[in-house]
């Protein structure tokens, strides 16, 4: 049996896993994806840590920025915690050679994402992500971390409050699997899935872990909080990174007219985008003023998508964008040591809410929380590993559940395609628990969300082969979306104040005197889901 | 409308391959055509995807015989779509990548030891900045002509990984590195430039293993085909 099990090779599992490693545990990483291709690979923008190599910057002022990002809802603690880590989180990634852009000298360079108060992002290209993934991916093949691939992750396997392992199908046979372990991380990422079509995430991110570490006994928390990126494709929800607009970009309206400050935060930006759409105007970024060779040279990734998926050549016309989902604050709530309220469960990166981002994350922070708190996971996960032994399996209990509703679900009578559904959750999910949010909608679509969940079994697959079929991973993530929506809807009622990313139309302020420091919490009790506001007095 | 054509495979079903075609819509992404049919037509359709936006490497398949992204290549009517080659085949367009990925362990494709004087300058850093704009999307494994012949062959992205890392001033034990990669390594290749014909992200994994042949002469090997007709003729 290994020591530490992580659920998903993306920066946070990775991270966990050789830091695992490193404090002499045995570990395994299992993922529904091989881990390179994990979201963490789409990470353009940089990480932050503030290493003054661009301009003077300081950790004081890192956290200043982050604190005051969070409104209200981030830890000062943590938040310093993952600051004064940060010079640290580059050093290591450093010396397992990721290979970050330079500058003379050889230090590494560094530039400005949105809300931050110096050049603080380090950066490898437009690659940030894809770089340091595959830098983390090479440095585990030689340390000798075992790697459960194309594995889809059901269940936590939890006894008397403790974690023992997991079950999980093993795509290409489709058999289902129970894999123990002394410790596990959970470390697969964000639920922004469930925006489908308007969304800038990977496929994958269907908050899987998220909702099982709920079914398992975990909290969440914060999980109303979801930050839109402001310049998506109109069509795709592929996104167009902020460089173009930092760089000088316009957003135009239908007339052809400026109507926003391009260079405020993202959610202020978002929301004035929001706005014209809601008067079914369309929204253009134009950076045709900034020339084809500046283009070519600065944002030859954009250009390239824009081509493929809208036809437009952004060097001579106007591109037509939207704002979409594209990154989830909220997530399994965890302890100083990132660990969740189910003993040995350990919880990492986006699918965790560690209290850094609060009400709205900088870019550049979660990838630096993704390395510093995922290495912090992973030592705790071994420690308590090294300190609680081999504790076998009493029963097969979740095993038999597992395999027996994987069987079952080929015999649902599929009356009503899922598919079709999990679009129209999309939809109503973007307009509705978007970016301006208001009871009446928000209770529609908590009703929808339930109809839905009683739906499942007449929904169901075609496909009823075993060997990978994404037709059954698909509805299971459907399944998950399905779940986690209910208690993002709860969160966003309940939570009757705008603050950061939630924004509501009938509620303009934020109101400190209620919801400061106040977060909302989930979890499941007999399999009833409950809901409380933490901290309100 | 196009009509595009579809190979697929399922070793449960009779016939075990089979060809078909499908109506999509011209302009789309293959990728969005591969979806569409899966959620509007047929949901036993099965192919690998996530980030739709040619960065994850998980959606390479052939078309017309030459390999290419999904989500990242317009269909045009009568495309013949294939799954990838020197693999085994699980069903439809995916195929098993566990022994394309081993490459990598076998290559050994990391840093091996940090040289903790080493700087690197802009320019170093330049060196090898196409290479690790690698999305391992196995692309050049399968149209490597070599891989036919010897399935033990390391292959162009390993190798590409290898010189990566040699290249790196932070890389403190070159030596190793050179040494593990000359069987079924850097020897092997044909130098046709297949790899670097269908690489998406514009690498050239041939001159990658030019740059690993030279480096590994400098250290004291030497091609093995090369030295068995020398010696042979030396040994008389
Ligand atoms: C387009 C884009 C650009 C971004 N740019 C930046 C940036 O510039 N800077 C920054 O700091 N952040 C950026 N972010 C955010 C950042 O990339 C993510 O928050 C971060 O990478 C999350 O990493 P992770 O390791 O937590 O999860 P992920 O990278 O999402 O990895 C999750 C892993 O879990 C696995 N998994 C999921 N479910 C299961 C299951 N059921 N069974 C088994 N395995 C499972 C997946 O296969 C995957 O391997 C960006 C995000 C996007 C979408
Ligand atoms: S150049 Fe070498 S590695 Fe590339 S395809 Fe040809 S034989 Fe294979
Ligand atoms: S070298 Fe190019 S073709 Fe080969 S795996 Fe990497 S990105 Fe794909
Ligand atoms: S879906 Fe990621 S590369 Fe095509």
């Amino acid at each position: 049996m290994v020591d530490v099990l992580i659920i998903g090779g993306g920066g946070a599992g990775l991270c966990a896993a050789l830091a695992a490693r490193e404090a002499g545990a045995k570990v395994a990483v299992l993922g529904k994806t091989y881990p390179t291709r994990s979201q963490t690979s789409m990470a353009q923008g940089g990480i932050n840590a503030a290493l003054g190599n661009a301009e003077e910057d300081s950790i004081e002022a890192h956290i200043a920025d982050t604190l005051k990002s969070s409104h209200g809802l981030g830890s000062e603690e943590r938040i310093r915690r993952l600051c004064e880590n940060g010079p640290d989180a580059i050093a290591w990634l450093e010396r397992l050679g990721t290979p970050f852009s330079r500058i003379e000298g050889g230090k590494v360079a560094q530039r400005r994402l949105g809300g931050a108060s110096a050049k603080r992002a380090c950066y490898a290209q437009d690659y940030t992500g894809l770089k340091m993934l595959h830098t983390l991916y090479d440095a585990s093949l030689g340390r000798g971390i075992t790697f459960y691939d194309e594995y889809f992750m059901l269940n936590y396997i939890v006894e008397d409050g403790r974690v023992l392992g997991v079950t999980a199908i093993e795509l290409g046979s489709g058999e289902v699997k129970a894999i123990g372990a002394k410790s596990v991380v959970v470390a697969s990422g964000g639920y922004g899935g469930i925006y489908r079509g308007f969304t800038t995430n990977s496929s994958a991110s269907t908050g899987d872990g998220v909702a099982a570490a709920m079914r398992a006994g975990a909290v969440l928390s914060d999980m109303e909080f979801i930050q839109f990126h402001p310049t998506a494709l109109k069509g795709s929800g592929v996104l167009i990174s902020e460089s173009a607009r930092g760089a000088g970009g316009y957003l135009l309206d239908s007339r052809g007219e400026r109507f926003v400050d391009e260079l405020k935060p993202r959610d202020e930006v978002a929301a004035a985008i929001w706005e014209q759409l809601e008067k079914e105007e369309e929204v253009y970024l134009d950076i045709r003023h900034l020339g084809e060779r500046f283009i070519e040279e600065h944002l030859p990734q954009e250009r390239k998508l824009a081509i493929l998926y809208e036809g437009v050549d952004p060097v001579r016309d106007l591109l037509p964008i939207k704002p979409v989902a594209h990154y989830t604050m909220g997530g399994i709530e965890v302890d100083d040591r990132h660990m969740t309220k189910v003993e040995g469960l350990f919880a990492a990166g986006e699918c965790a809410n560690a209290y850094i981002h609060g009400a709205n994350r900088l870019g550049g922070n979660s990838l630096l929380e993704t390395v510093v708190f995922g290495r912090e996971a992973g030592e705790s996960a071994a420690a308590f590993a090294g300190q609680n032994g081999d504790r076998v399996t009493a029963s097969s209990v979740q095993y038999e559940r597992d395999r027996a509703f994987v069987s079952a679900v080929a015999g649902f009578t599929n009356q009503i395609d899922f598919y079709e559904k999990r679009d129209f959750l999309g939809k109503i999910f973007y307009r509705n628990v978007g970016i301006l949010r208001s009871e009446m909608g928000l209770k529609g679509v908590l009703a929808a969300v339930r109809q839905m969940q009683k739906e499942l079994p007449f929904m169901g697959i075609v496909d009823k082969s075993r060997e990978f079929n994404t037709n059954l991973t698909e509805f299971i993530e459907f399944g998950n979306m399905l779940e986690l929506a209910e208690t993002i809807l709860v969160g966003a009622i309940g939570r009757n104040e705008s603050r950061g990313a939630h924004r509501r139309a009938d509620f303009a302020q934020e109101n400190d005197e209620k919801f400061y420091g106040v977060h909302s919490l989930s979890w499941k009790e007999d399999g009833v889901l409950c809901n409380e506001f933490g901290g309100m007095e | 409308m196009i009509k595009i054509r579809i190979k697929r495979f399922h070793a449960a079903r009779e016939p075990q391959s089979l060809e078909q075609e499908w109506e999509v819509k011209e302009g789309a992404t293959l990728l969005e055509s591969l979806t569409e049919i899966k959620c509007r037509k047929d949901p036993t359709l099965t192919f690998r995807s996530g980030c739709r936006s040619s960065v994850c490497g998980s959606c390479a398949v052939r078309v017309n015989g030459k390999e290419v992204l999904a989500c990242a290549y317009k269909p045009k009517d009568g495309d013949l779509i294939e799954p990838r080659r020197f693999a085994p085949l699980i069903k439809d367009l995916v195929v098993d990548e566990k022994e394309s990925f081993r490459t990598i362990e076998r290559a050994s494709g990391w840093l091996e030891r940090f040289d903790q004087e080493a700087v690197v300058t802009p320019d170093d850093e330049k060196r090898t900045e196409r290479q690790s704009d690698c999305i391992l999307c196995h692309s050049c494994y399968s149209a490597c002509p070599v891989l036919e012949v010897n399935p033990a062959f390391l292959g162009p992205f390993a190798l590409t990984r290898v010189w990566r890392y040699v290249a790196d001033p932070r890389e403190g034990d070159s030596k190793t590195k050179i040494d593990t990669i000359q069987k079924d390594g850097v020897w092997d290749c044909t130098l046709c430039g297949e790899c670097t014909m269908v690489c998406p992200q514009g690498i050239d994994p041939k001159n990658d293993i030019l740059m690993l042949r030279a480096r590994s002469t400098q250290m004291g090997h030497s091609d093995p085909n090369m030295g068995n007709f020398g010696s042979f003729g030396l040994d008389f």
